[in-house]
């Protein structure tokens, strides 16, 4: 039951683009086109997932028996810069189609807030093993939905005639708080009335 | 002399980091609810900025290239856990009401996209300077968009609390009927549209201006 708490809160109440702002940087930058959407989307999921249950690994594995809880920023940044790295070398190994399609958008995901964010924010709320890799996979799933949408928005303005101060991004950010202002309508009362709160 | 004041100066308004370049958008949006959590962390990101670009600056000969990025992030990441100590001490309520954004300074775009493009190639003091002309930028766009956000969203613009003041200005009108959206995460997001479009026509403007005095002079 917690695991579907977690699902929807993730993806659609605290959606990390349009209600928490992380991401928001690739969001802008790579939804131009659908295809790079979903290609950046999917990468991010994936690391989201791997890196939240690494984190709280390390969190709960190795620094909080010896007492180190204040290298968090420091041991969390490093282990997705690592895992990062080492996704990108086996899915270059594994699966060269997939490497194909995701590499490009992999070195970008070390600098991205959601990754991050979904990590500290695990053990904020004191999740555990299972709970934080569903919220890294919920957390990425939303950022995905939101990308996709955006890079169709975008790719019906190209067609439309737009004010030349606001071609671009301008009028991104504008449909992305008409599309935040669609997402209110998710609230915690959604988790209440599935009786899942 | 005068080309370290132009590094100094380019940061705040003609190569602004919010406005202008783009960058380290999402504390931008998220913290700038009041106008104190958004001095607040453009303090925090100044803070940061400087001392990261200063040892980098310094370290650059001694970073082997390949693994500049990873060194980058450690240097920044120690600075940004000094910074949350600080602030959980000596300011507790802006460490709550930052809260995870405080840590996500790390992955902030402009820190590590300066020590890129700017500290790794230039000396100590040049890199100082453009830091901290960056920082001013930053807080400068963060306070403008929390000032628009507070006074419409609550009719409120907070700041410090000193002495018996507590730091609160009610604006007229907009106290008794706010306008709540622009508090909430679509006001956010409609105003940084409509800022971005005006820097846009404005910079459009003043290169049209330039054409024309150029058509002029010939």
């Amino acid at each position: 039951m917690r695991i579907i708490a977690i699902l929807l809160t993730y993806i659609f109440i605290n959606n990390f683009i349009l209600v928490k702002f992380m991401g928001l940087c690739p969001f802008i930058g790579v939804s131009k086109n659908s295809e790079s959407a979903i290609g950046m989307g999917l990468a991010v999921s994936f690391v989201a997932g791997t890196a939240s249950a690494v984190c709280w690994c390390v969190y709960y594995g190795l620094l909080v028996p010896f007492g180190l809880e204040y290298l968090q920023t420091i041991a969390f940044i490093l282990v997705i810069a690592a895992l990062v790295q080492l996704v990108e070398m086996v899915l270059r190994k594994m699966s060269p189609s997939l490497y194909k399609a995701l590499g490009i958008f992999l070195p970008l995901i070390t600098t991205n807030c959601a990754v991050l964010g979904i990590a500290i924010i695990n053990i904020d709320e004191a999740y555990n093993l299972l709970e934080s890799f569903t919220a890294g996979i919920a957390a990425g799933l939303g950022f995905t939905m939101a990308i996709i949408l955006m890079s169709n928005i975008r790719e019906k303005l190209e067609l439309k005639p737009v004010r030349r101060s606001f071609k671009g991004v301008p009028i991104a950010f504008v449909s992305a708080g008409l599309m935040a202002l669609a997402f209110m309508a998710f609230d915690n009362s959604l988790l209440a009335n599935l009786h899942l709160a | 002399m005068s080309q370290h004041i132009k590094e100094l100066t380019k940061g705040i308004f003609k190569e602004n980091p919010t406005f202008i370049i783009m960058l380290g958008m999402c504390p931008t949006l998220a913290v700038t609810t009041q106008v104190v959590n958004a001095i607040g962390m453009g303090g925090g990101v100044l803070f940061v900025l400087l001392f990261s670009n200063i040892f980098i600056s310094l370290l650059k000969n001694v970073i082997p290239n390949s693994v500049r990025i990873p060194c980058y992030v450690v240097v920044i990441a120690s600075f940004v856990t000094i910074l949350q100590m600080v602030f959980h001490a000596y300011i507790p309520s802006l460490y709550e009401a930052l809260g995870v954004y405080l840590p996500l300074i790390v992955v902030n775009c402009i820190i590590l996209g300066r020590a890129e493009a700017f500290a790794n190639k230039n000396g100590v003091l040049d890199s100082a300077l453009d830091a901290i002309g960056m920082g001013i930028g930053f807080t400068l766009a963060l306070t403008l968009i929390a000032a628009i956000r507070e006074a419409f969203g609550a009719g409120t613009i907070t700041l410090f609390r000193i002495g018996g003041w507590d730091g609160v200005i009610k604006v007229p009108f907009f106290y008794n009927w706010p306008i709540r959206v622009m508090t909430l995460a679509a006001g956010a997001l409609l105003l940084m549209g409509y800022l971005k479009a005006f820097f846009n026509w404005n910079t459009s403007r003043k290169a049209r201006k330039a054409a024309k005095a150029e058509e002029v002079k010939a």
